[in-house]
This record gives C-alpha cells, sequence and structure tokens, in this order.
C-alpha cells in the first residue's frame, strides 16, 4: 500500500525562514509515529506542511497520494490537525463548534453529539460559548471536532499539553481507536515517554530535518 | 531583460532608451518654452506640453502593472519578471499621476484662482493615485516573495476593474456641474498647429521616460530578488549546521 | 459552492447574534458620526438637510470598514483563517458567505441610519424605490469589495490601517453614485437616479465576480 505521508528532501520557508530544511520521512497506513525535537526543530512546520498549510519550495511531497507541491487543498478535507491554538469560535458552543466543522468537511451530522459524549461534554458545556471554557476544556472540543470529522490522517501539535490525567489517557485511547479504525497518526510531543507508549516508532528532528536513525549502541 | 541580471543596473538597450528619452525630454521642454502664451492663461498655456503627457504616462503605467499581474497570476505565464514589471510600473506610474496632479493644479490656478478643480478627469486621476499608492503599501507591508506577488498581482487587478467605473462615475457627476474643467483650458485654436505638435512630442518623450525608468526599477527588483536567494541558500545552511551540532551532541 | 456560503453566512450571523458587535458597537457608532456631522455643519441654515443624503452615504461607508474587519477579526488570532483553510469549504463559497453576512448587517445599519437622517437632519425620503434599488446595490457592492479588501489585509499585522487605505478609493464611486441616486430620488437634484444605480449594480456584479474567482488565491496565507 502506499505511504500515507511520503516527504523527499522537502524544503519549506516561512517568510524568508527555512523551516524545513531537507525533510525525509514516509509513514506507512495505520502507523501512529512520534516527532521529537527540541523547540524549533521544525515538528510543528512538518505537521501543518502535511496539513496542506505550508508551500514547499523544492524537494517532494505527497499525502494521501496528492502532490503537495501541486495541489495543497485538496488534501485539507481528509486530514485533521489539532494545533496548539484550536481552531474553535470563541463566540459559538462547543456543539455548534463541531456542528459546522463537521458539516464544512462534508462529514456526518449524526457523529457529532456521539463525539461531544466522548470527550465529556455533556450538559451545560455543549451550549457554553468555546471562550468561556478552560484550556483543558477547549483541548477536548478540538479533539471532539477531529474525532466527528474523522480523517484519514491525524495529526496533533503537543496533543497532552492542557489536558488532565484523565484526558491523556483519553487521548491515548482515542488514537488507539483511530488507528483500529484505519486512520494513520502524526503527532508532535514533548512528553516523551508518554507519547512513545502510543507510538509505534520515534522520529527525531533537529534544524528542519529528520535525523538518521541512531544505530543501536551497545552499552 | 535576461534572466540574470548584471550586478549594474544599465545595459546597451537601456542606455540608448535613456538618451532616447533624455533627448526628446529636452527638445519638448525647449519647444514647449518657446510657444507663444495665449491670451486666455499666459505662459501657463505651454503645461500643455507636459500635462496631458503625464497623464498619458500614468495611465500607461497602471495599465502595464495590471496587464503584468495577469500574466504573473496566470499559471502559465509565471515568472519573476512579470511581477517585477508590476512593481516597477506601479511605482513609476504613483510618480507620474503625482506629476499631472501638480501640473493639473499649477495650470487651473492662475486662471480661477484655486488650487484644486473638481474636474472630471484630474479627480479621476487622484483616485487612481490612491488605488495605486495602496497597492504599493500593501507590497510593502507583506513579507516572502510569493505571497507578496500574488496579493499584489490580485489588488492590481481589483484596482484595475474599479477604474472604468471611477471614470464613468466622476465624469457624469462633474458634466452635470459645468464647471471648471482643464478641458475647456485646452487651446482650441492655435496658430500653426505648434501647440498640438509640441504636446504630441511630449507625449513621445514621456513613453521614452517611463520605459527608461521601469527597465532600471525592474532591474533593481531582480537584483535584490537575487540577493535574497542568495541569503535564503546562506540560512539553508546554518539551518542544516544547527542539525549537525544536535547530533554531534547526540554521540 | 452555494452549499458553503450558506453555511458561512450562517456561522457568521449566529456569531453575530452571540457577540451583538455590530447591535452594540457598529450602529452606535454610524449614530455618533451623524451626530458629529451635525456638529461640524451649522445644523441652522438647512444644509444638513440638503446633505443628508451625502452624509448618510459616508456614515454608511466608514461603519462598512468596521464590519468588514470584524468579518475577518472573528475568525480568530494571528495565524487567522486557519481554521478556515483546513476546514475544507470552497473558497468562493466563502467569500459569498461571508459577503452575505456583512451584508445583512449593513443593511440592517441602513434601516438605523435611515432613521437617524429623518430624526437628526430633518431629510424627506420620498421616492423610495429609488432609495431602496440603490441601497440594495451598492450594499451588496460594499459588502463584496470589503471582503474582497478583508482578505487581502487579512493577516497581516497592520491591518486596522492598511484596509482603509485600500477599500476607501475603490468605494468611492459607490458613495459618489449612491449619492447622486439619493439626491435623486429624494428630489434634491435633477439627475437621473436610475443611470446611478445601474451603475452600482454593475460594480456589484464585477465586484462580487472578482471575489469569486480570486478568494481561493486571497485566502491562503503563504
Amino acid at each position: 500500500m502506499a505511504p500515507v505521508v511520503r516527504f523527499r528532501s522537502a524544503v519549506a520557508l516561512l517568510g524568508r525562514f527555512p523551516a524545513l530544511s531537507g525533510v525525509d520521512l514516509t509513514v506507512e497506513p495505520g502507523e501512529v509515529v512520534l516527532l521529537e525535537g527540541a523547540n524549533g526543530a521544525g515538528k510543528t512546520t512538518v505537521l501543518r506542511a502535511c496539513a496542506g498549510l505550508v508551500p514547499l519550495v523544492s524537494g517532494e511531497a505527497e499525502v494521501l497520494g496528492v502532490d503537495l507541491r501541486a495541489d495543497r487543498r485538496s488534501v485539507r478535507r481528509r486530514v485533521g490537525l489539532l494545533g496548539h491554538s484550536g481552531a474553535l469560535y470563541e463566540d459559538l458552543g462547543a456543539e455548534e463548534n463541531v456542528r459546522f466543522a463537521v458539516r464544512a468537511a462534508g462529514g456526518d451530522a449524526a457523529a457529532v453529539v456521539p463525539a461531544l459524549s466522548l470527550l465529556g461534554i455533556e450538559g451545560r458545556l455543549r451550549t457554553t460559548a468555546v471562550g468561556r471554557l478552560s484550556t483543558g476544556q477547549r483541548r477536548r472540543v478540538a479533539l471532539a471536532v477531529l474525532v466527528a470529522r474523522s480523517p484519514s490522517l491525524w495529526l496533533l501539535d503537543e496533543p497532552h499539553a492542557g489536558l488532565d490525567a484523565a484526558g491523556r489517557d483519553l487521548l491515548d485511547d482515542l488514537v488507539r481507536s483511530a488507528v483500529a479504525a484505519g486512520a494513520t497518526v502524526l503527532l508532535a510531543s514533548h512528553e516523551t515517554d508518554r507519547a512513545a507508549a502510543v507510538a509505534g516508532r520515534t522520529v527525531t528532528m533537529a534544524g528542519g530535518r529528520v535525523q538518521p536513525r541512531e544505530p543501536a549502541r551497545v552499552a | 531583460m535576461s534572466d540574470r541580471p548584471r550586478p549594474a543596473t544599465t545595459g546597451g538597450g537601456t542606455a540608448l532608451l535613456g538618451a532616447a528619452a533624455l533627448v526628446a525630454l529636452a527638445t519638448t521642454i525647449v519647444l514647449g518654452l518657446r510657444l507663444p502664451p495665449t491670451v486666455e492663461q499666459g505662459p501657463y498655456a505651454r503645461l500643455i506640453a507636459v500635462h496631458p503627457p503625464l497623464a498619458w504616462a500614468a495611465y500607461l503605467a497602471f495599465a502595464v502593472c495590471a496587464l503584468a499581474s495577469v500574466l504573473w497570476l496566470w499559471r502559465r505565464t509565471r515568472a519573476p519578471k512579470w511581477d517585477r514589471l508590476a512593481v516597477a510600473s506601479a511605482e513609476v506610474g504613483v510618480v507620474f499621476c503625482a506629476l499631472t496632479l501638480v501640473t493639473g493644479s499649477i495650470w487651473g490656478r492662475p486662471t480661477w484662482g484655486v488650487w484644486w478643480t473638481w474636474d472630471a478627469r484630474l479627480t479621476s486621476t487622484a483616485l487612481l493615485l490612491a488605488l495605486f499608492a495602496g497597492y504599493l503599501a500593501l507590497r510593502k507591508v507583506s513579507v516572502d516573495p510569493e505571497t507578496r506577488a500574488r496579493r499584489a498581482a490580485i489588488a492590481a487587478l481589483v484596482a484595475v476593474a474599479d477604474v472604468p467605473i471611477v471614470h464613468f462615475s466622476v465624469d457624469w457627476w462633474r458634466t452635470l456641474h459645468q464647471g471648471r474643467s482643464l478641458a475647456q483650458i485646452t487651446p482650441q485654436d492655435d496658430l500653426d498647429g505648434s501647440y498640438t505638435s509640441v504636446m504630441l512630442l511630449g507625449f513621445v518623450a514621456m513613453t521614452l521616460l517611463y520605459g527608461w525608468l521601469v527597465a532600471h526599477r525592474s532591474r533593481v527588483e531582480a537584483l535584490e530578488a537575487r540577493l535574497e536567494a542568495e541569503g535564503l541558500d546562506l540560512a539553508l545552511e546554518e539551518r542544516r549546521a544547527e542539525s549537525e551540532v544536535v547530533e554531534a551532541v547526540a554521540r | 459552492m452555494w452549499r458553503d456560503a450558506l453555511l458561512v453566512a450562517g456561522k457568521d450571523l449566529r456569531i453575530e447574534a452571540r457577540s451583538r458587535v455590530a447591535t452594540n458597537q457598529v450602529a452606535p457608532f454610524a449614530l455618533v458620526v451623524l451626530v458629529l456631522f451635525g456638529f461640524a455643519l451649522d445644523p441652522d441654515r438647512g444644509v444638513l438637510a440638503r446633505a443628508s443624503a451625502g452624509l448618510f452615504w459616508v456614515a454608511v461607508l466608514l461603519s462598512s470598514l468596521l464590519a468588514v474587519q470584524r468579518s475577518f477579526a472573528l475568525e480568530g488570532g494571528d495565524a487567522t483563517a486557519d481554521g478556515l483553510r483546513l476546514s475544507g469549504l470552497d473558497p468562493a463559497g466563502i467569500f459569498l458567505g461571508k459577503a452575505a453576512a456583512v451584508a445583512a448587517q449593513l443593511a440592517a445599519l441602513q434601516v438605523v441610519l435611515a432613521l437617524g437622517v429623518v430624526v437628526l437632519y430633518d431629510a424627506d425620503l420620498g421616492g423610495p424605490a429609488l432609495l431602496l434599488a440603490t441601497c440594495a446595490a451598492a450594499t451588496v457592492g460594499l459588502a463584496a469589495a470589503g471582503v474582497v479588501y478583508g482578505a487581502l489585509a487579512a493577516g497581516l499585522r497592520v491591518r486596522e490601517t492598511l484596509l482603509p487605505l485600500l477599500l476607501l478609493p475603490v468605494v468611492a464611486p459607490v458613495l459618489l453614485g449612491a449619492t447622486r441616486a439619493w439626491e435623486a430620488g429624494m428630489g434634491l437634484s435633477v439627475d437621473d437616479g436610475w443611470r446611478w444605480a445601474q451603475l452600482l449594480a454593475v460594480f456589484a456584479v464585477i465586484y462580487v465576480t472578482l471575489g469569486v474567482v480570486a478568494f481561493g488565491a486571497l485566502l491562503e496565507e503563504s
């Protein structure tokens, strides 16, 4: 089967800064891959590039069979990006936000309520304006959007941040069930221990590139 | 225009163009100053040698800017040189536009005693100046060249789409108020066609001047782009060096 | 495209219903502008009544700046419109939806301003067919041009100051045409008001078309 993500020497600019200076990355279907690295290594940019948000100036990049250098837009409906700030409308309630996101992506509106319940957003929380919710609750709403849309590729940027212990367990379960349902997950996290437990393999980034795998050292 | 710019902005072609422009401009000025003053406007009638030509050059500049923007936006013809032409033309156009307004103002003042007549053409030109000043402001604010070129090209087209509307609306507006109009100043009867011929020479001179200025400005832009590209290579090297440091530390 | 437009328009209007920015901020601003004109021009000599068409439309124009700014501000923060880009919505649909929402707000605003002009300036709003037709055409044109330029200026730190510079020269003909049409309708001039209304309609068509065609390219941040 064709890889879900395939980057070869991909170079991407943010303004004039080369955020990605030649990334080689392959992610097979059904994998859970963890991106780790210091701040500024380019992890967020790789995720955004997979979502088709970042233009590439050279190299090859293919996500879900779509060549990103030719067409960045069509891939967006099929991936789900969970960023640092949720792309939520502050004045609308949780349910309204999820409903809008699902309908915009052409998804099934019936998935909205189950997703909210799964994330523990019940009753009053559903109709309160998102701007009034706590960070952890907003994360949950953003995750509910992801669950309800059920994209083929999940792109999670620091997903554990802001969640309490129960939330983190829930997230790990969500990742597992997404993979079981056929999705692929690429996540970036500083919490390597926690994330490595869920991830199938780890990729380290620095200076806008993927570090080659260290051969196992004999201690 | 070759793709690899030389480290200077002159070249055989443009030097010739510049010389021709200079000659034409000088001749226009000399002949213009030798035109006899008219009864109604005294010496100011001689501004006919420069005012309409300046206006023409301004409109030409903006038309070229729009055309270059279209060529840039259309995938098949997309090339950085069109973006460079667009900005060069717009900048030169803004200058000519401002000069048109100044000469128009100077022309009208002695006749009617006011600095600004709400003449249809002057007012349209003023709006045109505002539209392209906005275009240039937009360019200054964007950071990376690709976005900037795209936004600017769209802005240019959107502005140009407005031009006919501006023209008609201002025209209809001012024909109601048959007030002062520069069209009235233009000498209808001139003694031996001398006014018209100097004006025509003026058109030629301004067109040549426009071409020369745009050629130089585009070259400057091309040089800047080359500088940026080299800066990018440097930045890429530094970025990759970061990763090597991390690798070394990890070992 | 139409489905997406309805979705976006509905979302924008629902947000407006919750946050009430147009009703609590923009409408009062517009009325304050009308009052300020009263201070600036001497109300005793009938100047205000004669100029009421122009003053009305200037107030509409200034308010439209605020409405457009708000339309893009509500998409959130610095990254702006990341959510919109990722949503999978058709950009032309996003444009139409946003423009429709802005147009709806402007229409409501014009009702308020019309009342204001009648009350504050003692204007006589005769010839309602022409006045309404003008309002319709001008509103569509303003909303379309506004959303196009809002997108051009969006995501830039200087958006607040750049948008007026970009938008106002472009919509100056709308001000011109709408005022002339209203003056004709109100009996203050003998001009052919319908000709002006047609010009406004042409403007509207041009800018709606431009928006539909160009919005995809505009929405891309980089």
